[in-house]
């Protein structure tokens, strides 16, 4: 397995193939300066949870907004694996909140984000990927590996892997790779 | 080779494999009208347990269930191994917790390992098989634990009542006037091996083949060309032809978009004078429970021969398998 690239963005930093790239906002809000500098005309990003912003984000940086790789062209991506720790628990809590007693108005827009395999789904869309996406809730990074390991055979050979967590409002993580089987 | 050497379906309409094989047999569906279930949601029509279930004892349940089936095969505590790996598919966990549950149903078995959890919405149950097969046939593990459960919440019942996705009375599944979809509780356990011993020279359910693909146009609803599903088919279909599969198991929630796109994607891949088999009016939508139920009963219904289960999901994920018996 060879990384192709690689990425981390804390609440407080982005490091793309171990370079840190400039930024002025921290939290939620860095990802929406992310957003404007790198993509900027998909509406659609303030819809999003912050696990989709982010993992659709991390898979931008990944894909798109750096050189293609010397002797490489741009890969197609045929499988998006991601995991995390506790799923889509932010959203959820945000869902909660409008169907608590005595408040009930059930909100149709946070509902649609109270899966944690919808980030792999933005992201399908957003670059076209008609492949594997699957979505993993895993103790540790550590043990996303062999079920990589596992799914990337011959017909899955490049694929975007990774972990994507975002537990409550302004804390998340993610680190991210582009990778392929050699 | 992956063998599926025992399996269990605990649901409101009974306990165990056959339990669940005979109740549907008879046309007993666990669908009924609930008013009070749940405060500040509206009635709906779904399939619940009479007493409320917790999320652990009922998998722990499930599990025993499908191990005593496999004991007859494979004369080893399998629970415990070193050698087995327990996947996990759910898509609310236990209350909202996915992984912990997931980590209980293993330490109760004394299994060491780190348990997965499969959380790839509707496809969650035939995606965590999936896994499985890659698991064992990589030789990672050589047995996997398959667990599907959701059970109902005011949390998921409000938010399918939001989409304006259930059907007021039970659903009709690919009828033109249908009118949505019903939810569902259960929890199903398929225990998969690479043993040759396990097989014993009796007839055996061969996990022969697993696919993902998304269809990457569209979040809430499937692909109106069903590109995904019919990716799907042809990659399970590598290697057999239409008149080897005896039975197709569909999703078939009764929403308008799913039901289309299936129709859509199965007459793609050429499947169309292949018999279907639907089970949400008896089950319901039971969600990370389903792939496992439905592919259950597909085996027992069928005893012998070619069966594939295939599902769509939120997300634009779908997934299909395939397994023969000769």
């Amino acid at each position: 397995m060879q990384v192709i690239h690689d990425i981390e963005i804390t609440t407080t930093s982005v490091l793309l193939d171990g370079k840190t790239i400039a930024v002025e906002q921290t939290g939620d809000k860095l990802l929406v300066e992310l957003y404007r500098r790198y993509v900027g005309d998909y509406p659609k990003f303030f819809k999003m949870d912050t696990l989709s912003r982010l993992g659709f984000i991390a898979a931008e940086l990944l894909l798109k907004s750096q050189e293609p790789m010397a002797n490489s062209q741009q890969p197609t991506v045929d499988a998006v694996i991601l995991a995390n720790r506790s799923a889509s628990i932010k959203n959820d809590t945000d869902y909660l909140a409008t169907i608590t007693e005595g408040n009930y108005y059930p909100s149709p827009a946070l509902f649609v984000y109270t899966l944690p395999n919808i980030v792999t789904g933005e992201i399908a869309i957003w670059h076209h990927i008609q492949g594997e996406t699957s979505f993993y809730i895993l103790n540790s990074p550590e043990e996303l590996k062999p079920i990589v390991a596992s799914t990337l055979t011959a017909k899955h050979s490049t694929a975007l892997v990774g972990w994507c967590e975002c537990s409550k409002q302004d804390n998340f993580y993610a680190k991210m790779q582009l990778i392929w089987r050699n | 080779m992956v063998y599926c050497i025992g399996h269990s379906i605990i649901s409101p309409l009974g306990e165990g494999s056959q339990a669940n094989v005979q109740a549907v047999r008879a046309g007993r569906s666990g669908l009924k009208l609930h008013t009070d279930r749940f405060a500040d949601v509206e009635p709906f029509c779904a399939s619940l347990f009479d007493t409320p279930q917790e999320f652990v004892p009922l998998c722990v349940r499930s599990v025993e269930d499908a191990l005593d089936m496999a004991v007859s095969r494979l004369p080893l505590a399998i629970g415990s191994l070193p050698e087995t790996i327990f996947i996990l598919s759910t898509t609310k966990g236990d209350n909202l917790d996915l992984l912990t549950p997931a980590q209980a149903i293993a330490r109760h078995f004394g299994n060491p390992n780190p348990p997965v959890v499969v959380s790839n919405a509707c496809t969650s149950g035939v995606c965590a098989q999936i896994t499985a097969k890659r698991l064992l046939d990589a030789g990672m593990y050589q047995h996997a634990i398959v667990i599907g459960c959701d059970l109902q919440t005011r949390f998921i019942v409000s938010g399918f009542q939001s989409f304006k996705a259930l059907s007021p009375e039970p659903c009709r599944p690919f009828s033109p006037d249908r009118q949505g979809l019903n939810l569902g509780e259960a929890v199903a356990t398929a225990i998969y091996s690479n043993q040759q011993s396990a097989i014993s020279n009796q007839p055996s359910w061969i996990l022969e083949a697993g696919s993902i693909h998304n269809d990457a146009n569209h979040l809430s609803a499937p692909s109106r060309t069903g590109e995904g599903a019919y990716r799907c088919l042809t990659d399970v279909m590598a290697g057999v032809t239409p008149a080897d599969i005896d039975l197709i198991g569909v999703h078939g929630t009764g929403t308008l978009y799913n039901d289309d796109m299936e129709t859509v994607a199965i007459e793609r891949a050429g499947l169309q004078d292949v018999p279907k088999s639907v089970l949400k009016p008896y089950f319901g939508h039971t969600m990370g429970a389903a792939g496992i139920v439905e592919t259950i009963i597909g085996l027992e219904t069928l005893g012998k021969g070619t069966f594939i289960k295939m599902l769509s999901g939120f997300g634009g994920v779908n997934a299909a398998i395939r397994l023969t018996c000769k």
